[in-house]
C-alpha cells in the first residue's frame, strides 16, 4: 500500500495548507478594509451624482454657487420572476425642492469582472442624463474603453422609451449605442445594465416621486 | 551552493546588469501600459517591491518543502496574495490612484518578474539572499518605469508631478502620453542602455 505522502492529496499538503493560511489572511485583509473601500466608493458615487445627472459644467457651476443639489438615497426592491433584486436610487433635488434627477446604482458581470456603473435619469426619467463607470477590471485597451467620455456620453439625452441596442457597425436608428470595436461584449454588458436599471427603476420613480412629495406636504 | 551569488551580488545584478526590463524584457506590460505620468510610475512600482520582495521571502522559506512539480501553483498562489493585499490597500487608500492604475494592479499576479525571481533565486537560496535579490529587482523595476516615465510625461505635457518644467511655449506632445510614447520611449531608452553596455565591455555594434 501506497504511504499517504504518496497519494496525491498527501503531495498537494503544502498546497492545501498555504491555501488556508494566504485565505485566511486575506479574509482579515478585507475585514480591516472593506470599509474603508466602501466609504470611498460612496464618497465617489457622492460626488459624481451631480456630474452624471447635470453634465460636469453645470455640476461644476452649481457647486460654485454654493447651491449643490441634495441627494437622498433610496434602497428599491423589485420582485422580478420571484427574485427580488436590491437597487440604491439617488435622488437629487435643487435648493428650491424640486427634483434634478434621478441616479442608480447598478452591477453585474462584464467581460472580465464585475461591472459597476452609475446612470443617471431626469426628474421623470423619461431621459438618461449620463453614465459613470464606478468599477471595472475589463481588458486594458479594449473593454476598459468603457470609462471614456466619448463612448459613456452615447447614452446622454436618450430616451427611456426602447431599450437601448448594441450594433457594431453604423449606428443610426433608435436608441442604437456604438460597440467598442474588439469589446463589444463588454459594451453588451454596460448596456445590458444600464436597460435593467432604467426598466426596473422607471415606474419606482415615478411612485416615489409621489410619495416623496406627499411626505412634503 | 557555492556556485550560487551571493546576497551583494544579487541585489546589485538585479538594479543594472540584469535589469528587469531593460536587460530581461520582462514585466513590460505595466512597463507600457502605467508610464504615462511619475506618479502612476513609483505607485507601480512601490506595489512590485512589495509584491516581489513578501513572495520571495515566503517562497525561499519554504524552499525545501517545495514538490517540483507543484512549484508553479505554490508560486501562483504566494503571488497572488500579495497583490491582492496590495490592491486592497491602494483601494483603501489611495482610491483615486487605484482607479488609474485599473487591472493593472491584479495583473502584477501574472508579471514574470516576479515568478521569474521565485524560480531563479528564492526557491534555491536562503531568505536573505532572496530578499536583499528582490530588492535589487524592484530598484531596477522602479529606475526603468521612472526613467521611462520621466521622458514620457516632460515631453507630453511639459512638466514633472505636474509641476510645469519646459517653458510654456512647449508644444506638448500628446502622442509621448498615448500607447505609442511607450512603445517609441522604451525602444529608444533600450537601445540607448544596450549602446551604453556595448561601449563599458569594449564591444562595437
Amino acid at each position: 500500500m501506497k504511504s499517504f505522502f504518496q497519494t496525491n492529496l498527501g503531495q498537494a499538503w503544502l498546497v492545501l495548507l498555504l491555501a488556508l493560511i494566504f485565505g485566511s489572511s486575506l479574509a482579515g485583509v478585507q475585514a480591516a478594509l472593506g470599509p474603508r473601500i466602501e466609504d470611498n466608493k460612496l464618497k465617489e458615487t457622492l460626488e459624481k451624482v451631480p456630474v452624471v445627472i447635470l453634465g460636469q459644467t453645470a455640476a461644476d457651476d452649481l457647486a460654485a454657487k454654493g447651491e449643490p443639489l441634495t441627494i437622498t438615497p433610496n434602497t428599491v426592491s423589485i420582485d422580478k420572476n420571484g427574485i427580488t433584486k436590491f437597487y440604491t436610487l439617488y435622488r437629487a433635488d435643487y435648493a428650491d425642492g424640486t427634483t434634478a434627477g434621478w441616479v442608480a446604482k447598478s452591477s453585474g458581470q462584464g467581460y472580465a469582472d464585475k461591472i459597476e456603473l452609475l446612470v443617471g435619469m431626469d426628474g421623470n426619467a423619461q431621459k438618461v442624463t449620463g453614465l459613470f463607470i464606478l468599477d471595472q477590471k475589463e481588458t486594458p485597451g479594449l473593454g476598459n474603453r468603457i470609462v471614456e467620455d466619448e463612448w459613456r456620453a452615447q447614452f446622454s439625452g436618450l430616451s427611456t422609451d426602447t431599450p437601448f441596442k448594441v450594433v457594431k457597425i453604423g449606428k443610426g436608428g433608435v436608441n442604437e449605442i456604438d460597440a467598442i470595436s474588439g469589446a463589444t461584449i463588454s459594451s453588451r454588458s454596460v448596456t445590458k445594465l444600464v436597460n435593467q436599471a432604467v426598466s426596473d427603476l422607471k415606474p419606482q420613480v415615478a411612485q416615489l416621486k409621489t410619495s416623496g412629495k406627499k411626505g412634503e406636504k | 551552493m557555492a556556485d550560487q551569488p551571493t546576497a551583494s551580488e544579487r541585489f546589485l545584478q538585479g538594479i543594472l546588469p540584469e535589469n528587469p526590463v531593460y536587460r530581461q524584457l520582462l514585466g513590460l506590460c505595466p512597463t507600457l501600459a502605467v508610464t504615462n505620468g511619475m506618479k502612476p510610475a513609483i505607485t507601480m512600482a512601490v506595489s512590485v517591491a512589495f509584491v516581489l520582495v513578501c513572495a520571495n521571502v515566503v517562497i525561499s522559506l519554504i524552499r525545501n518543502l517545495l514538490k517540483p512539480h507543484l512549484r508553479i501553483v505554490i508560486f501562483t498562489l504566494t503571488i497572488a496574495t500579495f497583490v491582492t493585499i496590495a490592491d486592497r490597500v491602494l483601494a483603501a487608500y489611495l482610491y483615486q490612484m487605484s482607479k488609474t492604475l485599473g487591472p493593472y494592479i491584479p495583473l502584477i499576479i501574472v508579471n514574470c518578474i516576479i515568478i521569474c525571481r521565485c524560480e531563479v533565486c528564492a526557491s534555491k537560496q536562503s531568505p536573505f539572499i532572496a530578499a536583499s535579490d528582490a530588492l535589487g529587482q524592484a530598484i531596477g523595476f522602479g529606475l526603468a518605469l521612472s526613467s521611462i516615465a520621466a521622458v514620457r510625461e516632460i515631453l507630453g505635457t511639459g512638466g514633472l508631478f505636474g509641476i510645469q518644467l519646459l517653458p510654456a511655449a512647449w508644444p506638448d506632445w500628446v502622442i509621448m502620453v498615448l500607447p505609442p510614447g511607450a512603445f517609441i520611449t522604451l525602444g529608444l531608452l533600450l537601445g540607448f542602455v544596450n549602446w551604453l553596455g556595448m561601449r563599458k565591455s569594449g564591444g562595437s555594434i
